[in-house]
């Protein structure tokens, strides 16, 4: 809705509110933009290949056309769009059923407003169609041209062709737009390596500007679990909801409605969470007031319900989690947990956290973090994130990194959450930053410090191994310093003291009959000399 | 000169040293680990000795073993400088040590580590050395730089040379790190007093006004905390010519630490305070009572900060100030609240020290012991 002139409120259509909404969808400036393009098209071809069984074959490439100019161009495997389907897909807002108001499964649609608004953001800024071409197994390969018409939110065909693809099936949109290349952070190449870790079952093929192709090969054969669809639970539930529910039912009594409707609600729970809203159950959910509604909500939050079920969730899985942080990066050690799932405001989900340490990362630099929302990577606004937060809330000292105070902590590693849910949890429209709640923040803190301990083991033993190495070194360093100091007082040969010096550090380093290691410790806590505040002088 | 006594000595040292490393050598064969046992150093062996007045090492042991993570590099150390000590005795060198550590320095194999990097590190190893084989500085041939001036009514011999300290000059006669008997002795001395200052240009200025002359005395100086070298000779007239010593030095925590030095020795030097300590020198100033008593305006103090009073506080609790008039004195400095140098007498005339104060408060006899 918008005001007009006259102060009247008027119906404004989706695509009129992206024109003048765009900051909020990730369009705000021309090197998001094209991130953005790219991710709402990965996403749908991801979701597109899983809903049909078939394991991702992703093809990525970005064009430059001018200075301010790129063309995009994302290509999948996937069953391919009916003919008559193309069009509303690619050409009218919010089409499809990824606005789901609550409950549902979990899916990476929540993410953006899809593809549609990326073929809007072409449009504004160069004029041009989206070109689109979509091959079913059965049909021959349609290609589309398509703008969307602003006011009423409808795709009109500029042209509408066959060719001959030799792709079996799939689906391949190519969108002309004023951006900008970056290769620094939240770069195109960095969103393909972040999503290539998350979604080990795919593979993506990357060409950039320069024509440079990028492979990211697939680490399982294995297609994830597809998400089930759960109702909502009623712990999660607010009076807005719950009155467009009650609006929708079709069943007759309120009881009904709360068994149906909701999930982990038996005849006993709804009896009870109606007795304490002091309502009748027999009466329609048509009829229930705004006082009535109110009293329920607050009935259905104060009432002992089972925790939500979670087959909704589909997390990455531990193993696949850790190869697949390791097919990325050259890495020293890995390691990767998955939590089991909890509940937020009756929504259910699960965290995962990975820990990647030494081999090619950086040692001066911090911890790269590396934040996932149901298998997308959060590329923007950190610092807002209720997963940074919870890094930041692990003593990363205890677990064998370099901090200083609450601060990232210091590589060489890599740190990755990714947070499961049927509704990702975000701050706003943006959906780049997961939303502080506790139980998410409390339960991603228990992974990192799982993750933690396990690193810190490994930089553990290594260090000792170091250390050893370093003692050894340099017993036999002195060993030859002091050899020749004693040959030139006692006049006996340097080469037979070594020898022996050298013999009696090898027994004694094998038999950890080194003295000196709590000594040696304890020397420098020990306070210097007290009356030190008169320094002697040095040449006394 | 005593030069069979000296090549005595000498031969006994370089005995000692490889005595210490034909150990070491022995030991390593039986494949045990070499350790080295010496006096400890530092202030948890160090005691004040009521009966001779003097700050003593305590006879607590330490032994280094080379096959110790903290210790090996300084049981290294040890010998490298023990070898380089040999090598300087043979060849009938003295040298210092800063020389020394030049000499021993040099990088380990084929790593980026020293042997010492910095001199504050191979200084205390040849202290260790001097404790450790019983060998005096100057018998391991080594010697610290020069610091220090004196004239005087007193004829001296250094190395075989005949020196008048009457006829220094305004620069005085340079004090050298060593200077035991074998090498400096008295000969014709008319003084009867000594006065130490802590400062050379207030040192100076008691030369300028001839002040050893008209007071037949000898005057010196050791630019701060005096070094052996001064502090031995000071101990020598003291021992050898009988002669009273006075210490003058700022009124602050700094200058009485001085005067300390020069009475009972340092922690550092603990070993060598039977050859150094003075137990009888007098404290002449400047006194806490001193602005009073000259009538010195305030400008001409500094304020205490502190740090300061911190140190005094510390100084308070000193076995040797305990006598009633050293805390009355040190109480007073804290109640003042401000500290005084030598040249703020200067105030009253630029030679109010030398004509006035110093020669007053000897007659007086206003000293602290």
């Amino acid at each position: 809705m918008a005001e007009d002139d006259n102060g009247k409120l008027r119906a404004i259509s989706v695509a009129e509110f992206f024109e003048k909404n765009r900051h909020l969808l990730g369009f705000d400036n021309p090197i998001r933009a094209l991130l953005t393009s790219v991710k709402e098209a990965v996403d749908n071809s991801l979701d597109a290949c899983e809903g049909a069984d078939v394991l991702p074959e992703i093809f990525v490439q970005i064009q430059e056309l001018g200075v301010t100019r790129y063309k995009v161009i994302v290509e999948d495997n996937g069953p391919g769009l009916p003919k008559d389907q193309i069009a509303p897909a690619f050409g009218k807002l919010l089409y499809g059923s990824k606005f789901v108001t609550f409950g549902g499964k979990q899916s990476r649609g929540q993410q953006g407003i899809g593809i549609s608004a990326a073929a809007l953001y072409c449009q504004l800024t160069t004029g041009r169609p989206v070109r689109i071409i979509s091959k079913t197994k059965k049909g021959e390969a349609q290609v589309i041209e398509l703008k969307i018409n602003v006011k009423s939110n409808e795709p009109e065909i500029i042209t509408h062709t066959t060719i001959d693809w030799t792709k079996e099936h799939g689906t391949r949109v190519e969108l002309e737009m004023e951006a900008k290349y970056t290769e620094k952070k939240a770069s195109v190449l960095e969103y393909m390596k972040e999503t290539a870790i998350v979604n080990p079952h795919a593979s993506f093929v990357y060409i950039d500007p320069e024509g440079q192709k990028i492979d990211f090969p697939r680490v399982t054969k294995e297609l994830p679990r597809k998400p089930e669809s759960i109702k909502p639970h009623p712990y999660g539930v607010e009076l807005g909801i719950l009155e467009r529910m009650l609006k929708e039912t079709s069943s007759r009594t309120l009881k009904s409605f709360l068994t149906t409707e909701f999930d982990k609600v038996g005849s006993g729970t709804a009896d009870e969470i109606l007795k304490n809203a002091g309502i009748d159950p027999k009466i329609s959910p048509k009829f229930v007031t705004i006082d009535q509604s109110d009293k329920l909500v607050k009935a259905m939050h104060g009432t002992k319900i089972m925790a939500p079920s979670t087959v909704g969730l589909v997390p990455i899985g531990a193993d696949i989690f850790k190869k697949s942080l390791e097919s990325e990066y050259n890495l020293e050690f890995a390691y990767a947990v998955t939590r089991p799932p909890s509940v937020y405001r009756g929504n259910p989900f699960v965290i995962e956290a990975a820990i990647g340490y030494g081999g090619e990362l950086p040692k001066d630099e911090g911890v790269k973090l590396v934040r996932f929302a149901n298998r997308v990577p959060l590329l923007y606004k950190q610092g807002d994130c209720a997963l940074t937060k919870a890094t930041l809330s692990v003593d990363w000292k205890n677990y064998g990194l370099s901090q200083s105070g609450s601060n990232m902590p210091g590589g060489p590693a890599i740190i990755l959450i990714h947070v499961a849910s049927v509704w990702a949890p975000f701050t706003s429209e943006s959906k780049e930053a997961v939303a502080n709640y506790d139980e998410i923040i409390k339960e991603a803190k228990l992974a990192l410090q799982e993750c933690g301990r396990q690193l810190q083991m490994y930089v553990g033993k290594k260090f000792k191994r170091e250390i050893a190495a370093k003692k050894k070194e340099m017993f036999k360093n002195y060993s030859i310093e002091l050899a020749v100091a004693l040959s030139d007082l006692t006049g006996k040969k340097k080469d037979e003291i070594e020898k022996d010096l050298l013999k009696v550090a090898e027994e004694m380093l094998a038999t950890g009959a080194i003295e000196g290691e709590a000594e040696a410790a304890k020397e420098e806590k020990k306070p210097k000399r007290k009356l030190g505040a008169f320094k002697d002088s040095g040449d006394e | 000169m005593a030069t069979d006594r000296a090549e005595q000595k000498d031969n006994e040292i370089i005995e000692k040293l490889k005595h210490a490393a034909d150990e070491v050598v022995k030991v390593a064969k039986e494949k045990q680990n070499p350790k080295l046992k010496m006096p400890l150093r530092g202030l948890s062996n160090v005691y004040f000795d009521e009966k001779d007045k003097m700050i003593k090492l305590g006879d607590k042991q330490q032994t280094r073993s080379f096959f110790n993570i903290g210790q090996a590099k300084k049981f290294m150390q040890t010998f490298l400088i023990a070898a380089s000590c040999k090598e300087l005795i043979k060849s009938g060198k003295t040298t210092s040590i800063r020389d020394i550590y030049y000499n021993t320095k040099h990088t380990i194999g084929d790593t980026d580590e020293n042997t010492f990097d910095e001199q504050d590190e191979s200084d205390p190893v040849i202290e260790d050395i001097e404790v450790g084989f019983d060998a005096l500085r100057e018998e391991l041939h080594l010697f610290a730089n020069s610091k220090g001036s004196m004239v005087g009514n007193l004829t001296i011999m250094d190395s075989g040379d005949t020196i008048d300290l009457r006829k220094m000059g305004s620069g005085g006669w340079s004090i050298p790190s060593i200077c035991e008997p074998h090498i400096i002795q008295f000969k014709n001395c008319e003084a009867k007093f000594v006065l130490f200052v802590e400062k050379d240009a207030v040192w100076r200025r008691f030369n300028e006004d001839k002040f050893w002359e008209k007071h037949n005395c000898i005057i010196l100086h050791g630019q701060g905390v005096p070094p052996r070298g001064v502090r031995r000779l000071l101990r020598r007239f003291a021992d050898e010519l009988k002669l009273p010593i006075y210490v003058l030095v700022d009124n602050d925590p700094w200058g009485l630490y001085i005067y300390s030095v020069i009475k009972q020795g340092s922690i550092n030097l603990a070993y060598e305070s039977v050859r150094m300590a003075v137990p009888t020198s007098k404290f002449i100033g400047l006194s806490s009572f001193d602005q009073d008593r000259y009538k010195l305006p305030k400008e001409v103090t500094i304020k205490l900060n502190d740090l300061d009073k911190k140190r005094i506080q510390e100084i308070l609790k000193y076995p040797w100030f305990q006598k009633k008039d050293w805390q009355k004195e040190l109480t007073h400095m804290l109640e003042k609240g401000v500290k005084l140098e030598l040249e703020a007498l200067s105030r009253k005339h630029i030679s109010f020290i030398s004509e006035t104060y110093v020669p007053e408060k000897i007659a007086r006899k206003e000293w602290l012991e």
